[in-house]
């Protein structure tokens, strides 16, 4: 279980987290997102210790972090950033580790194990690729078989393996009852790991929900429609009261209202439908309406790209 | 998609302390833990043994040479100086071995992100520090002992038959014990400016700096007006404290006896006392 309070952190004038309060809970897989600049890994450095708050606090099962008596067999971190040195074998990594929390020796063979990289465990872990680099990372995040678990953007950059055997591993971790929580900024990562989500953007918690409440309130619901007789539908929703909200082509989108009853309006009035499909915006373009005004460094939206063939249509 | 679950699974009453219970042991960590693993840092890195070996070979390979040369010149010693400090010069050379190691103990961690690992690991930081501080003491210690103890030894053996006398019990406490305390010293104030720094280069920089720079400068003091300046940089610079073990004061004034140890144990107090301070305050 983590417990933020009021955590806040400043930078001078600018605040990179503000006065967020949320809990992490056992046995669910957490997403933490936001988009870059959020304040995701400034807020998991201090549940870590590594920055200290400006204000209020984070408690790892119910303790500060630097009270903690044996920190690694409390809460395993996978920092996004590479946090080891070069020059030292990925065995001497996690013994040296091990030993500072009086883990026993034979922890670093089963970790290693685990994460499949016993075979390199002796070589200098500069020569290892992106995804040995992440499991070296997660091994010492095991290492002390703690009750919480950090992955601070797990899955950046790699391969769909790695992704899937990560993801895996998230959930079987949560299932045998640990916290597990996991940064990132790509919901459709998260919509298929987590189980709860918590949304922050510059540094404000904006969502802090179930996955399937966050699906329902924010993914836009609507109805499809295709039909060669578009003004006869048109006309005969318009009359029933039906608002339609989009028209595109020669579809027609309705927001509100049941496939069922659009179906058997058509039928009244026997206009042929091609197509009639309840649908779901996509939960990245929910997350994004969510995160529109907080997010820290924007596209530049306003000058839209020149039309294809604008230019040469000019020249003649 | 994954199927939503309730967000707290526990209706049957649960233990005290829900969720995952690890068959590992707890321990509760003291400054024993931190050591084991700031020993195994040390010795897993191969830049580390690399620089001390350097170190031994400057402190031997430099150290008996004007030994070797008073042997094949057939010159005449008798004038009654201490003997040992034809060796010292290996070991004043080799000391910038120490500093270079005693820098990249703190600041390399920096430089390849394993602060972060380390503070996870432990988040006492001032248990980090002391940890550091004494694998590396006593490593740089224990090594400047027996090397420069080995040189003194063959030195006194080659010396003999030039008219060279024996050294005192007392001469053969500050040639061996002093001076390694005096370098391995140097080599943790190193490893506190790079806490405070945080950066290699920089840091070495720094100590090379204090090393080197009140002699090079008092050098080209000409004016008279700085006479005085000129005398305070030679004195205290710290390769002359280091040639006052040897009875090699350059006058009555400045430090004698076992007083360059304590000047520098007054330093490397503040240096530690900084890195301690900072290390507490700053995000790692």
């Amino acid at each position: 279980m983590i417990e933020l309070a009021g955590l806040t952190k400043r930078y001078g004038e600018k605040v990179a987290v503000d006065r967020l309060t949320f809990t992490v809970r056992p046995g669910v897989v957490t997403g933490f997102l936001g988009p870059n600049g959020a304040g995701k890994s400034t807020t998991m450095r201090m549940m870590l210790g590594l920055d200290r708050p400006t204000a209020g606090e984070v408690r790892i099962d119910g303790r500060p972090y630097d009270r903690l008596k044996d920190p690694l067999t409390s809460i395993g971190a996978l920092l996004e950033a590479k946090a080891w040195h070069g020059g030292r074998s990925a065995f001497h990594h996690l013994l040296c580790l091990a030993q500072s929390n009086g883990i026993p020796r034979g922890r670093v063979h089963e970790v290693l194990e685990t994460v499949g990289l016993a075979a390199v465990a002796r070589k200098k872990t500069k020569t290892f690729s992106l995804g040995m680099g992440r499991r070296l990372g997660i091994a010492a995040a095991l290492l002390g078989d703690p009750r919480v678990l950090l992955f601070d953007e797990p899955v950046n950059g790699l391969d769909p393996e790695g992704i899937h055997w990560i993801r895996t591993l998230m959930k079987s971790l949560a299932a045998q009852g640990r916290t597990v929580f996991v940064s990132s900024h790509l919901m459709n990562e998260m919509a298929v790991t987590a189980d709860h989500l918590i949304v922050i953007g510059r540094g404000r918690l904006l969502a802090d929900t179930s996955m399937a409440e966050f699906i329902r309130r924010n993914a836009r619901s609507y109805v499809r429609i295709r039909t060669p007789e578009r003004e006869r539908l048109l006309d005969v929703l318009h009359e029933a009261g039906v608002t339609v909200v989009e028209t595109l082509g020669g579809d027609v989108e309705v927001a509100d209202g049941k496939a069922e009853r659009i179906g058997e309006l058509a039928a009244q009035h026997r206009i042929v439908l091609h197509e009639l499909s309840p649908r779901q915006a996509s939960l990245e373009e929910a997350f994004m309406r969510l995160t529109a005004q907080t997010v820290e460094y924007h596209a530049q939206d306003e000058t839209p790209a020149p039309r294809w063939g604008a230019d040469r249509r000019k020249g003649n | 998609m994954s199927t939503p679950q309730p967000p707290l699974p526990q209706t049957a009453p649960a233990p005290p302390c829900p969720g995952y219970t690890s068959p590992i042991p707890v321990v509760r960590t003291h400054l024993g833990h931190a050591i084991a693993a700031e020993w195994t840092k040390m010795r897993s890195v191969r830049s580390t043994m690399w620089t001390l070996g350097v170190f031994v070979l400057l402190t031997i390979g430099v150290g008996l040479l004007p030994a070797l040369v008073v042997v094949g010149t057939d010159t005449d010693l008798s004038s009654g100086e201490n003997p040992l400090g034809t060796g010292a010069f290996g070991l004043l050379v080799g000391s910038v071995c120490l500093i270079t190691l005693g820098v990249l103990t703190m600041s390399s961690e920096y430089g390849t992100g394993m602060i972060r690992t380390t503070m996870t690991a432990c988040p006492n930081r001032g248990r980090v520090l002391a940890a550091k501080s004494i694998v590396f003491f006593a490593v740089a210690f224990v090594v400047s002992l027996v090397a420069i103890t080995l040189v003194s030894l063959a030195d006194v053996a080659l010396l003999e038959g030039h008219g060279a006398r024996q050294p005192t019990g007392a001469e053969w406490l500050k040639g061996t014990v002093g001076v390694s305390l005096f370098v391995a010293l140097l080599g943790l104030l190193s490893l506190c400016v790079g806490s405070l720094l945080r950066h290699s280069a920089g840091a070495i920089t720094v100590m090379i700096g204090v090393m080197l720079a009140p002699l090079v400068l008092a050098l080209f003091m000409f004016s008279r007006a700085l006479e005085g300046v000129r005398e305070f940089l030679f004195e205290y610079s710290l390769p002359s404290q280091f040639f006052v073990f040897y009875g090699a004061a350059l006058d009555e004034k400045g430090p004698s006896g076992w007083d360059p140890l304590w000047i520098v144990l007054g330093l490397t107090a503040a240096g530690y006392a900084a890195a301690h301070l900072l290390l507490h305050k700053r995000d790692v």
